[in-house]
C-alpha cells in the first residue's frame, strides 16, 4: 500500500522536523519539543501502517488517530500536509487569526478526527472507536499517541480498565516516553514508573521501542495486535527536541520558539540527515 | 384553564426505558451506555434484549463520556446514561471536549436529576447542570414534565446530530400534562393551558405543580394562569417568552434547579434585553446548603408545591 523506503523515511523526518521549526518561528508559537518528539512516530503511522488518506477520510472504515497529547499538533499537521489532506502553505497562518490551524487538533482541519488538548481525553475516545469497529466488524484500527506527563490524568487509568475488559485488540496506544514535562523530568513530578509492568497489571500487551528508529517502529507497529483479545501498548522511548541538538533533552523547549539564528542553526543540523532539504 | 382530570403515568425514567427498547428493536446502531447504573436506570431489560446494545463502563463517568463520544463519531446513536448529579460534574469536560466541541452527537441522559434523591444528599443533587451546560456551546438542554414529553423528546434526541442533554427523575408523572396536538418540538415550549392573571414558565418535574398551582389560583382566587413546559432550557423559545410576557403579566419562572444559571435566570436576561418589565419571581433551590428529604418534601421547602407556588404568584398581584 504504501512503498517508501526507509532511508526515504528517514529523510521525510528531517524534512518534517525542519517544518515544524518553520512554522512554528513562523506563528512565534508551538509546542517545539514534544512534535519532534512524536516525529517519527507519525512519519511510519501515517506512511506505514495506518490505511488513512484523504481519498478514505470520508469512509467510516478508515484507521482512527486520536492525538491524546493535542499540544504536539505542529507535528501532526506536518504530517498531515505531507499526506495531503490540506495544501502545506496553509501552515503559514498557525496560530494567526482566524485560522482553523490552531495551538491544538481541531476537526476544522480535513485529515484531524477530534478536538483533544485537555490532557486524558484521546484514549477514552479511542475506546468508543475501537468498540464500534469490533461491534462492526470493520477491521478498522485505532491510534493514540499519550504524552508521559498525561500519564497522570487519571482518566487514562479508567480508559486503561476499559479497553482490557473489552478485549480491543484493535487499539494501539503509543507512549511518547520522552521522559521529560513541562515543569521537570517525570520522574521529579510525578513518576510513572514502572510503567509496563503496570500496563501489564491493566491487561495491555506491552511492548519497548527506540521511538526514533523507522524500522523497530515499523516492526512493532506492524505486529498489531502481540496478544489476542488484548489492548496493545508502546513505549516508545524518545528524545524531548530530537534532532536538534541543543533543544534535546531541554525542558525550555517544552514550547520554545526558535529565534531567527537558532533556526538557521537547526535547519542546517537537520539538512545532513535530510540531503533534500533545503534550509529556509 | 385545565378542566380535565391530569392522569397520573410512570416516571420518566421508566418512559425512557420502554422508548429506547422500542428503538432498538429497528436500529441495531443505538447503544446504552451506562457507569454501572443500568439498574437506577430502569436499563436491566434493555440489557437483557439487546445484550450487543449496552457497553458497561463500571463506575467511571468520564470513560462514560468519552467511550461515548467514540462510539457517537463512529456513527452510533450513543446514549450515555448516568445520575444526573455525576454525570454533569464528574465528567463535565468530557461533555465540554469530547462531545461539544468535537461535535460528537452523545444523547447524555441525566436520570435520578435535580433532587429526586433528595435525602441522600447534595453530593447525589444536581441543581448546577443547567447552568454549567447553558455556558458550554453545542449542547441542547431539555427536561421533560411528564410521559409524553419523555417520549417525544427521546425519539427526537435518536434522530440528532449535535450533542442533547435530557434529564429526568425517579418520581410517577402525569401521564399527559394536555393533549397531543402535534406540535412537540425541541426548542419550543409548550403552553398547557392559557389564562389571563399569571405567566408560569416552568420546566421538568416542576411543571405539574404550576399546573396544580393554576388550578387552586382558579378555585381560591378565581385567577387564571398561562402554564408552559419549557422542556428546552436551550435554545430558549425566546419567541414564546415574547409572546406570553408582552402583555406585561406577573411572570413565575419554576425550576428543580438553583436559582442561579437555570432557566429564570435565561428567562429573565432574556426580557430585561427586550425590555419587556414584567414582574418576575424566578422560584427554584436558593444558594444554601440545600435541605434534605423526598423530592416533594425538598419542594414544598422552597416554595415548589403548588401551594407556595400559588401564595407567591398572589404575593405579586397583592403586596
Ligand atoms: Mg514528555
Amino acid at each position: 500500500m504504501k512503498t517508501l523506503d526507509t532511508l526515504q523515511l528517514k529523510a521525510k523526518s528531517a524534512e518534517y522536523r525542519s517544518k515544524i521549526l518553520k512554522y512554528i518561528y513562523n506563528a512565534k508559537a508551538g509546542h517545539t519539543g514534544g512534535s519532534l518528539s512524536i516525529t517519527d512516530i507519525l512519519n511510519v503511522l501515517y506512511n506505514r501502517i495506518m490505511n488513512v488518506s484523504p481519498d478514505n477520510f470520508d469512509s467510516n472504515d478508515r484507521d482512527r488517530y486520536v492525538q491524546s497529547k493535542g499540544h504536539c499538533v505542529e507535528a501532526l499537521y506536518v504530517v498531515l500536509a505531507d499526506q495531503g489532506f490540506f495544501p502545506e502553505e496553509d501552515l503559514l497562518t498557525l496560530c494567526k487569526y482566524n485560522s482553523p490551524y490552531i495551538g491544538h487538533p481541531t476537526k476544522g482541519v480535513r485529515g484531524i478526527e477530534q478536538n483533544t488538548g485537555g490532557l486524558g481525553h484521546g484514549l477514552a475516545i479511542c475506546c468508543g472507536n475501537a468498540l464500534a469497529a469490533k461491534k462492526d466488524h470493520s477491521g478498522v484500527k485505532v491510534f493514540t499517541i499519550l504524552g508521559d506527563g498525561e500519564m497522570a490524568e487519571g482518566s487514562n487509568w479508567e480508559a486503561f480498565m476499559f479497553a482490557a475488559h473489552y478485549k480491543l485488540d484493535n487499539l494501539c496506544a503509543i507512549l511518547d516516553y520522552n521522559k521529560l514535562q513541562i515543569t521537570a523530568p517525570n520522574a521529579e513530578v510525578m513518576g510513572l514508573e514502572p510503567i509496563d509492568k503496570k500496563l501489564e497489571a491493566f491487561g495491555w500487551a506491552v511492548r519497548h521501542v527506540d521511538g526514533h528508529d523507522i524500522d523497530a517502529l515499523t516492526n512493532t507497529l506492524s505486529s498489531l495486535p502481540f496478544e489476542k483479545d488484548k489492548p496493545s501498548f508502546v513505549i516508545a522511548h524518545t528524545v524531548k527536541g530530537k534532532g536538534v541538538s541543543f533543544m534535546e533533552n531541554t525542558l525550555k523547549w517544552h514550547h520554545g520558539v526558535p529565534t531567527d539564528e537558532q533556526l538557521q542553526i537547526a535547519l542546517a543540523e537537520l539538512s545532513i540527515e535530510s540531503p533534500n532539504q533545503v534550509p529556509a | 384553564m385545565v378542566t380535565t382530570e391530569i392522569k397520573k403515568g410512570l416516571a420518566n425514567l421508566e418512559v425512557f426505558s420502554a422508548t429506547l427498547q422500542a428503538l432498538a428493536e429497528t436500529d441495531k446502531d443505538l447503544y446504552v451506555v451506562t457507569s454501572d447504573s443500568r439498574g437506577s436506570g430502569k436499563l436491566v431489560p434493555f440489557g437483557q434484549r439487546y445484550p450487543d446494545q449496552i457497553v458497561e463502563i463500571g463506575i467511571a463517568e468520564q470513560n462514560l463520556v468519552g467511550v461515548a463520544a467514540g462510539l457517537a463519531s463512529m456513527k452510533k446513536k450513543a446514549f450515555a446514561v448516568s445520575p444526573a448529579c455525576f454525570l454533569t460534574a464528574r465528567a463535565l469536560e468530557q461533555i465540554k471536549n469530547d462531545v461539544c466541541y468535537s461535535d460528537n452527537a452523545v444523547k447524555l441522559i441525566g436520570i435520578s436529576a435535580g433532587v429526586s434523591y433528595g435525602a441522600l444528599g447534595t453530593t447525589h443533587h444536581s441543581l448546577h447542570d443547567y447552568a454549567v451546560l447553558r455556558a458550554i456551546n453545542n449542547i441542547s438542554i431539555v427536561a421533560p414534565a411528564d410521559n409524553f414529553e419523555t417520549e417525544q423528546a427521546i425519539r427526537t434526541a435518536a434522530k440528532m446530530d449535535s450533542p442533547i442533554y435530557l434529564r429526568f427523575g425517579k418520581k410517577n408523572m402525569p401521564e399527559n400534562l394536555a393533549p397531543d396536538d402535534g406540535s412537540f418540538l425541541i426548542g419550543k415550549g409548550r403552553v398547557l393551558s392559557e389564562g389571563n392573571d399569571f405567566v408560569f414558565f416552568a420546566t421538568g418535574e416542576a411543571v405539574w405543580p404550576c399546573v396544580e398551582a393554576a388550578q387552586l389560583l382558579h378555585e381560591k382566587y378565581n385567577l387564571s394562569a398561562t402554564v408552559v413546559s419549557m422542556h428546552t432550557i436551550k435554545p430558549l423559545d425566546t419567541n414564546l417568552i415574547k409572546r406570553l410576557a408582552s402583555a406585561g403579566k406577573p411572570v413565575i419562572t419554576v425550576e428543580e434547579h438553583s436559582v442561579y444559571g437555570g432557566l429564570g435566570e435565561a428567562i429573565a436576561s432574556f426580557m430585561m434585553q427586550e425590555g419587556l418589565h414584567n414582574k418576575l419571581k424566578i422560584v427554584g433551590i436558593p444558594d444554601e446548603h440545600t435541605v434534605h428529604g423526598s423530592q416533594n418534601e425538598i419542594f414544598k421547602h422552597y416554595g415548589l408545591s403548588a401551594e407556595g407556588l400559588m401564595n407567591t404568584a398572589i404575593s405579586m398581584i397583592r403586596p
